[in-house]
């Protein structure tokens, strides 16, 4: 186990990148803290896999260094590293059993067999492969093969980190749910640092203690999954985290007042002067429809989606999503929406603005 | 469902069996029916019986060119099987030397077979061939018109020169379908590079490797052309493989009557062999899915 750190990091798959367009990992600067589970979220092509094949070595950075407990890895081989990887798609041994499978990587250590013997069966258990351990591994279906890589990923407990990328891709929804469990129980129990990439929000807010998020090869936000939610840093996070996601409105924002087409939306804290494309962020979960308050809108639709309702509805050609309780009563003359202003976020080119306490 | 009956569905098969008919069924039937029958010519014909197929098993001549055969295919595939999975694994994955080599790879595939014996019998000759000329200068004795084993060495690289590509070119295909996360996971796993092959490369390898024998060996167990440029059988009987003797038996000899039965035994021969191979391929690809 280890701590990681990204020092000045920086990956561009052309031999000479000259614009900050080329790199597809932007510049970074980051600890991974021991024995914490990690989520890196971002829709494909983030940059996500290439940040974890450069932790696990499988690439080489153009720029800066990986440290391992203080010890610089930068060019050290995978091997070296002693890391275990789980991969998107299965990769088993073909030709060995579960059981051969399983201890591969002890055996290429030189573990003493009884050692080998005694993990293997912890393992299979914790897989739920005990019964087919002596079957071979071809045939299975691709959820068993996937198993089969997840334990031999997690076989070697003196791993400096586990990286998952992308591991429950191919397996059934309700094993999606179980090997999370037990991902996140054996992290509990062996406090290994795991990271692991998914696109998927509820995969990667149930597993992680904090969340990556990752937007166009940049780190947009490192946070706890409640503090993605409420103080979103980035109008992507704000976008990509919630369902629906955060509403986001173009404004001038003067003091603590947000003035849109006319109307103004009260802020929960004063701004000073803003440079730039200036907009507010409201998750659909702030947002109330009254007949009384607040803007002015045009409801386009109302989604029942059994746990609550969605509400869409369009003021001055931006969408607007509100949701409310199942009970609530919407009659056709609430058409106004309004913002609890404790969770209004101001944003300046994309970033939140901090501002001060009213 | 209830099946309708309708008879006139066999006029649909008609044309495909008279094509099959008259390429390959009566043609086949003519051997069979000089097979069992003896002729002095003028389209006379005595019934023969078994007696060809009798005084086919008793002769050693027969079974030496079996024997040779056998070795021969034996020592081939010994060779190009190993030598085209090196060569395959050791070619660059992709980009322009990829392709390159591709093409180099391919260049021994086209040549005509009779040219490809044109070519070794020029090369190896003592007087002005490259190969002959050059051992000789060395001091090496090398002689295929004379020495039993530079006549065996000489056709073997040749059907190693010729055909190895082959067997290369198959197991790269195989090869190029392993995804990178393999390879990487091996990395992981700490794996060593024979573990790699022997774990990943050739169990994907596996189909394609199949193919390549079966191929690899139904060629050279008929093969003809080539030896008999180069060596035309010979020194004496040492490169007379069972097609050569067949020729030899039913043109020059016009014994037609016992080539017949040679051709089918042959025939039968590599049609069993064809099938063991096919039912342990089919076996394989059962014991995958």
């Amino acid at each position: 186990m280890a701590k990681i750190t990204l020092d000045n990091l920086a990956h561009s798959y052309l031999p000479n990148p000259t614009s900050e367009d080329d790199f597809a990992l932007k510049q970074l600067d980051h600890d991974w803290v021991d024995g914490e589970a990690y989520a890196l979220l971002g829709s494909s092509g983030c940059g996500k896999s290439t940040l974890l094949n450069i932790i696990s070595g499988l690439l080489t950075p153009s720029q800066g260094r990986i440290l391992f407990d203080g010890v610089d890895v930068t060019h050290a081989p995978t091997a070296e590293r002693n890391i275990a990887q789980v991969f998107q798609f299965p990769v088993v041994y073909d030709t060995m059993t579960v059981r051969e499978n399983l201890a591969f990587p002890l055996k290429n250590r030189g573990e003493k067999p009884s050692y080998i013997a005694s993990r293997v069966n912890q393992i299979a258990q914790m897989i739920g492969m005990e019964t087919e351990l002596d079957r071979k591994a071809r045939g299975l279906t691709a959820d068993a093969k996937q198993k089969i890589s997840l334990g031999r990923g997690m076989v070697r407990e003196d791993v400096n980190a586990l990286l998952f990328d992308e591991p429950l891709t191919v397996i059934d929804p309700h094993m999606k749910w179980e090997l999370r469990t037990q991902l996140k129980k054996l992290h509990h129990e062996f406090g290994h640092t795991m990271i692991y990439v998914t696109h998927d929000q509820t995969e990667a807010l149930t597993f992680a203690d904090k969340v990556v998020v990752m937007y166009d090869g940049r780190v947009v936000q490192i946070g706890t999954p409640e503090e993605l939610f409420e103080t979103p840093e980035h109008t992507f996070v704000g976008y990509f985290i919630g369902s629906p996601g955060m509403n986001v409105i173009p404004a001038k924002v003067d003091g603590d007042k947000a003035y849109i087409n006319g109307s103004y939306v009260q802020l929960g804290r004063g701004y000073g002067p803003l440079n730039g494309k200036i907009e507010i962020g409201v998750r659909p979960e702030f947002a109330t429809l009254s007949d009384t308050d607040g803007l002015p809108v045009k409801i386009r639709r109302i989604e029942d989606v059994g746990r609550h309702k969605i509400i869409r509805a369009e003021f001055f050609g931006n969408d607007i999503n509100i949701i409310a309780s199942e009970g609530t009563p919407i009659s056709a003359d609430m058409n106004r929406v309004s913002f609890d202003p404790a969770h209004v976020n101001v944003y300046a080119n994309d970033w939140r603005v901090k501002g001060e306490a009213a | 469902m209830e099946k309708t009956v309708n008879q006139k569905a066999w006029f649909l098969v008609l044309p495909v069996l008279l094509l099959v008919a008259f390429s390959a069924v009566i043609p086949l039937m003519t051997v069979v029916n000089y097979a069992f029958q003896d002729t002095f010519g003028n389209n006379v014909f005595f019934w023969a019986g078994l007696t060809w197929f009798e005084e086919l098993i008793e002769s050693d001549r027969m079974w030496a060119a079996l024997g040779r055969q056998a070795i021969f295919s034996a020592i081939i595939l010994a060779i190009e099987v190993p030598l085209g999975i090196f060569v395959a694994l050791n070619m660059p994955k992709k980009g322009f030397w990829a392709s390159f080599c591709l093409v180099l790879m391919s260049l021994p595939l086209l040549i005509p077979w009779n040219v490809v014996g044109t070519i070794w019998q020029i090369f190896g000759r003592v007087d002005i061939g490259l190969l002959g000329y050059t051992l000789d200068k060395l001091g090496i004795s090398y002689n295929y018109t004379q020495d039993f084993y530079a006549a065996w060495i000489t056709v073997i690289v040749m059907d190693v020169w010729h055909w190895t590509s082959l067997v290369a070119l198959l197991a790269y295909a195989g090869l190029q379908s392993i995804p990178d996360a393999y390879y990487q996971a091996a990395k992981i796993d700490q794996a060593s590079r024979w573990n790699v092959f022997r774990y990943i490369e050739l169990p994907k390898m596996a189909g394609v490797l199949m193919i390549a024998i079966l191929l690899r060996f139904m060629d050279s167990f008929m093969i003809y052309t080539e030896p008999f440029v180069v060596t035309g059988g010979g020194p004496g009987n040492a490169t007379t493989f069972l097609s050569i003797d067949l020729v030899k038996m039913a043109l020059g000899q016009f014994d037609l009557g016992p080539a017949a039965a040679f051709s089918l035994m042959y025939f039968l021969v590599i049609l069993l062999i064809s099938w063991v191979f096919y039912t342990v391929m089919t076996n394989l690809d059962k014991r995958e899915g």
